[in-house]
C-alpha cells in the first residue's frame, strides 16, 4: 500500500479516537464541577487537568490567560486554534479520509462524512445562538462519542483484514494508549496505593470521574465487585487485559496489528520488537511494584516509550 | 440545423410521447408531485452522503457543492445508440491516427489538409513528443465526445475531449441512484447496463502496458490531490478499478523507471492513468514550478518504461480549431464518410469568416479554441450589447484564438422541479475507451442538463446538472 495512504489511515484513526476521548473528558469534568463543594476548591483546577489530559493546556493559556469553564469547553470543542479540539479532530479525520477514499469502505467513509456533516450543523447552531447551552453541548458530546463508535464499528465490520486495516487499528490503539496514559498522568496524585490514607468524599468522585473519562465506571464494578478504590483504578487502567482502554489491552492490540503487518509482508523490524518489549513489560508488571517505583515515573516513561514507538512505525512504514 | 422550438426527446407533450418515452411520460403523469419531490430529496441525500462533490473553481464557499441530479432519466433507443456508437468509434480512431501522424510522419501537413501553424503553433502541441510512438499507437485511451441533438434523426459532435475528460463517475453513480430510487420505472425498460465500465477501463489500461510479457501490469491513477475539482471521481475510479490513487509525491523515477513509495518499499509502475494536465506532469520538462508532477516522468515515458494515459500531447486533437477539420481527418485517414456531423464552424482566423462572425455576433456562439468548461465563451443571443462589444474587440485583437458556431436549438428532455415537469436542454458525453484490443464504449454516457430555463450551458462548472442515460431495447422504436 502507498506509504502516504498508510500514514493517512493511521492519523485518521487517531483523530477519531482523540475526539472521543476529549468528549468523555469534558463530560467527566462537568460532572466533577457540579459537585457540591466545601468552598475552598477551585473548579478551574478541574479544567486545568482536563486541558492537560487533552494535551492542550499550553495553547489554552497562551490564548486565554485565565481558566474558566466557558473558555475551556469552547477551546476543547469548537476552537480552530486548538489542534486537538473536537472540531479539528473531525476535520482532520475527514481530510485524511478524503485523501484516501480508495482505502476506505463506503461504510467507513460514510461514518466519517456523517460525523463531519453533523459537526457543520452544530457549528451553524452555535453561530446562530452565539453559544451552545449545556443541553446542546451534551447532545454534541453524545454525538461525538457515537461518531467514533460508528467509525470504529464500520472499520471492524467492513474493512478487509489487510495492511490498511492494521494501520487503522494501530492508529486507534496508539492514540488510546496515549489518552489513557495522559489521563493517569494528570490524576496520578489521586491514585494512591492501598497503604496510604485515603482522602475525603471528594476524592471518591474524582476517582469515578477518571473511570467515566475512559467509559469504565460500569466495567470497574464488574471486574472488582468492590467499591471504587484508587489502587484498583490504577490496576484497571494499566494492567487489566479485559479492560479495552487499559495500557496492556492497547499494547496487546498494537502488538497484534504489527505482527499481522509483519506476517503479510514477511518482514519484521524495530517496530515489532519495541511493541513486543512494551507488551511483555506490562505483562510482567504488578501494581505493587509500580507503586513502589513511583506511579508518576511509570506513566511518564510509558508516554515516552509510546511516542518512540510511533516514531519507529513512521520510519519503518510511512517514510515520513 | 433548425431554428424555432427545440426538439424535445420525450415528444411534444406528456400525452403524446415518442414511443420509447411512453413509460416515462406515464410515470411523470401518474406520480403525485409529493412523491416526485420525495425522490428528488432522496437523490440529493444519497449523493451528499456518499460524498460526491464537485469543487467549482472561483467559488470558495461552495468548495464542495453538489452537482444537481435530475431524477427523470434520459432515454436513447438501441437503434439510435448503434448509429451513434459507430460514429464515435470512427471519430476516435481518426483522432488517434491523427496524433500518431502529427508526432510522426506528418502526412497530413504534407497533404495540406490542415494549415501547419494550427498544429505546430498550437499551445497543446508538445514538441517533446516528436518522433515518439505511443505504445500500440494509442494516444487517446479515454475520450469524452460531447454529442448534441437538434432533431430525431441526427447526432452532432459539439466537441472532442481528448485530454482528461471527466464525468464518468456520475454516469455510474447516477445509475445506482436511479435503480434504487425508481426500481419500478427501471424494470419497465430493458436498460443496457453501464457498470462494466471500470472493468473495461482496467482492461484497456492493462492492454497498453509497456511490458507485454509481464503478466500483471501495475496500474495507478495520478491525481492532483483532494483539492482538485474532480478528486471525487479520481478516488471513485481508483476504488472501482482496485488500483492505487497516487499523487506526484508518491512516485519517483530512478534510471528511467517509475516507482511508487509503498509501505513495503518502492514498487514499479507500468501504466499511469493521469488526471493531471500535460504541463504539470514533469517539472524537468514542463512547468518547473509544478509540485503535482514527477521529476523524470517524461524521460521514463520516452524510454518506453511506462505508459501514460492519455498520452502526452493529445490536447492538439481536441482544440476547437482542429475540431472543424475532424471530418476531413476521417476522410483522410480512414477514407470513410464521417458518420457523425460536425456543427458548422466559422474559423475566425480566416478573414472572410471573421467578417461574417463580427456581423452576426448576436446570433452566434463564439468560443476560445482552447477554452473548456464553458469559460471564455459568448452566447450571442443571450449576451448584452456591451458584452458583445467587448467580445468583438477580443476577436479583432486575436482572431485565430476563436471559432464561432450557430446557436443550436439543442434538444430538450423533461426535468423535474418543485414547480413541475419542464423541458431543459441536454447534451451527452459518451466515454470512448481505446486499447490494444480495439475501441469499446459502454452504452450511454453522461447526460448533462442546463437546469436554468432556456439556458444552453450544461457545464457543471456553470451550474449544469446531470441525468441518468438509458439505452433501451425497445420494439416500439420509431422508424
Amino acid at each position: 500500500m502507498l506509504a502516504r495512504t498508510a500514514d493517512n489511515l493511521f492519523w485518521l484513526a487517531r483523530s477519531m479516537e482523540r475526539a472521543d476521548f476529549i468528549a468523555r473528558t469534558i463530560e467527566a469534568t462537568l460532572r466533577l464541577e457540579y459537585l457540591p463543594r466545601s468552598g475552598v476548591d477551585d473548579p478551574a483546577i478541574e479544567w486545568e487537568s482536563a486541558l492537560n489530559a487533552a494535551g492542550a493546556f499550553e495553547e489554552f493559556i497562551e490564548k486565554h490567560k485565565v481558566i474558566d469553564e466557558a473558555n475551556a469547553i469552547d477551546f476543547l470543542t469548537f476552537d480552530r486554534d486548538n489542534p486537538s479540539s473536537i472540531c479539528n479532530c473531525l476535520e482532520n479525520a475527514r481530510a485524511n479520509g478524503r485523501a484516501v477514499r480508495t482505502a476506505l469502505t463506503v461504510e467507513t467513509w460514510t461514518a466519517i462524512n456523517d460525523a463531519w456533516l453533523e459537526l457543520k450543523r452544530f457549528e451553524a447552531t452555535r453561530r446562530a445562538a452565539k453559544d451552545l447551552n449545556l443541553e446542546a453541548l451534551t447532545r454534541f458530546l453524545d454525538y461525538v462519542k457515537k461518531a467514533s463508535l460508528d467509525f470504529d464499528g464500520a472499520c471492524y465490520r467492513t474493512m478487509l483484514r489487510n495492511d490498511g486495516y492494521w494501520f487503522n487499528r494501530l492508529g486507534i490503539y496508539m492514540e488510546r494508549a496515549d489518552n489513557t496514559a495522559r489521563l493517569l498522568d494528570v490524576k496520578y496524585h489521586l491514585l494512591l496505593p492501598k497503604t496510604e490514607t485515603v482522602g475525603g468524599s471528594l476524592d471518591y468522585f474524582q476517582w469515578v470521574a477518571i473511570l467515566r473519562a475512559v467509559s469504565a465506571a460500569t466495567a470497574y464494578h464488574w471486574v472488582y465487585r468492590d467499591r471504587v478504590k484508587p489502587w484498583l483504578i490504577a490496576d484497571l487502567l494499566i494492567l487489566k487485559p479485559a479492560m479495552p482502554r487499559s495500557l496492556i489491552s492497547c499494547y496487546e492490540s498494537i502488538d497484534r496489528a504489527l505482527d499481522s503487518l509483519a506476517r503479510d509482508d514477511g518482514r519484521s523490524g524495530a517496530a515489532q520488537r519495541q511493541a513486543r518489549t512494551m507488551h511483555a513489560k506490562l505483562e510482567r508488571a504488578s501494581m505493587t511494584e509500580i507503586f513502589q517505583n513511583g506511579l508518576h515515573e511509570f506513566i511518564t516513561s510509558f508516554i515516552e516509550d509510546n511516542a518512540r514507538l510511533s516514531a519507529t512505525i513512521s520510519e519503518q512504514y510511512l517514510f515520513v | 440545423m433548425t431554428a424555432g422550438a427545440p426538439f424535445d426527446e420525450m415528444g411534444p407533450s406528456l400525452d403524446h410521447p415518442r414511443p420509447i418515452y411512453r413509460h416515462i411520460a406515464r410515470w411523470l403523469q401518474e406520480t403525485p408531485p409529493e412523491v416526485l419531490a420525495a425522490r428528488r430529496a432522496q437523490a440529493e441525500y444519497m449523493f451528499r452522503r456518499i460524498g460526491i462533490t464537485f469543487g467549482v473553481y472561483g467559488d470558495k464557499d461552495a468548495a464542495e457543492r453538489l452537482i444537481p441530479f435530475d431524477i427523470v432519466p434520459r432515454v436513447i433507443s438501441r437503434g439510435e445508440w448503434t448509429r451513434l456508437e459507430a460514429g464515435l468509434i470512427q471519430r476516435v480512431t481518426a483522432l488517434n491516427m491523427f496524433l500518431k501522424d502529427v508526432y510522426g510522419a506528418r502526412a497530413i501537413l504534407k497533404e495540406n489538409i490542415i494549415p501547419p501553424e494550427l498544429i505546430l503553433r498550437n499551445p497543446y502541441y508538445r514538441p517533446e513528443m516528436i518522433g515518439h510512438r505511443a505504445p500500440h499507437d494509442i494516444w487517446v485511451h479515454i475520450g469524452g465526445i460531447d454529442i448534441v441533438r437538434v432533431d430525431a434523426s441526427e447526432f452532432y459532435v459539439l466537441e472532442d475531449n481528448a485530454r482528461t475528460p471527466s464525468g464518468v463517475s456520475y454516469m455510474l453513480e447516477n445509475r445506482e441512484v436511479t435503480m434504487r430510487l425508481m426500481p419500478d420505472l427501471f424494470a419497465r425498460h430493458s436498460v443496457a447496463p453501464v457498470d462494466d465500465y471500470p472493468d473495461e477501463l482496467l482492461a484497456c489500461l492493462a492492454s497498453v502496458a509497456p511490458r507485454p510479457d509481464f503478466s500483471e501490469a501495475t496500474i495507478v491513477i495520478l491525481t492532483p490531490g483532494p483539492f482538485n475539482s474532480a478528486y471525487y471521481e479520481h478516488s471513485f475510479l481508483a476504488d472501482k478499478l482496485g488500483v492505487e490513487l497516487v499523487e506526484g509525491r508518491d512516485l519517483f523515477v530512478a534510471e528511467d523507471v517509475v516507482y511508487m513509495r509503498t509501505t513495503l518499499g518502492p514498487k514499479r509502475v507500468d501504466v499511469i492513468y493521469r488526471r493531471v494536465d500535460d504541463e504539470y506532469l514533469d517539472p524537468l520538462v514542463f512547468n518547473p514550478e509544478s509540485i503535482l508532477g514527477v521529476p523524470g516522468l517524461i524521460g521514463a515515458y520516452l524510454a518506453g518504461n511506462v505508459t501514460i494515459a492519455n498520452a502526452v500531447g493529445t490536447g492538439v486533437a481536441d482544440d476547437k480549431a482542429i475540431y472543424s477539420y475532424v471530418p476531413d481527418l476521417i476522410k483522410f485517414y480512414l477514407s470513410e464518410k464521417p458518420l457523425l456531423k460536425n456543427i458548422p464552424t466559422h474559423r475566425c482566423r480566416e478573414p472572410d469568416e471573421l467578417k461574417y462572425v463580427l456581423e452576426r455576433l448576436d446570433q452566434l456562439v463564439v468560443k476560445e479554441v482552447n477554452g473548456s468548461g464553458g469559460y471564455g465563451m459568448l452566447v450571442g443571443p443571450h449576451a448584452s450589447a456591451a458584452q458583445r462589444e467587448l467580445f468583438a474587440a477580443k476577436l479583432k485583437a486575436d482572431p485565430s484564438n476563436y471559432i464561432a458556431q450557430p446557436t443550436l436549438a439543442l434538444s430538450t428532455c423533461p426535468a423535474s422541479f418543485d414547480s413541475g415537469v419542464s423541458p431543459r436542454h441536454v447534451d451527452l458525453r459518451p466515454f470512448v475507451l481505446s486499447g490494444a484490443n480495439g475501441v469499446k464504449i459502454v452504452p450511454g454516457g453522461l447526460t448533462r442538463v442546463a437546469l436554468t430555463k432556456g439556458s444552453l450551458v450544461v457545464n457543471s462548472s456553470q451550474g449544469g446538472g446531470t441525468k441518468d442515460t438509458w439505452v433501451v431495447d425497445d420494439d416500439a422504436e420509431e422508424i
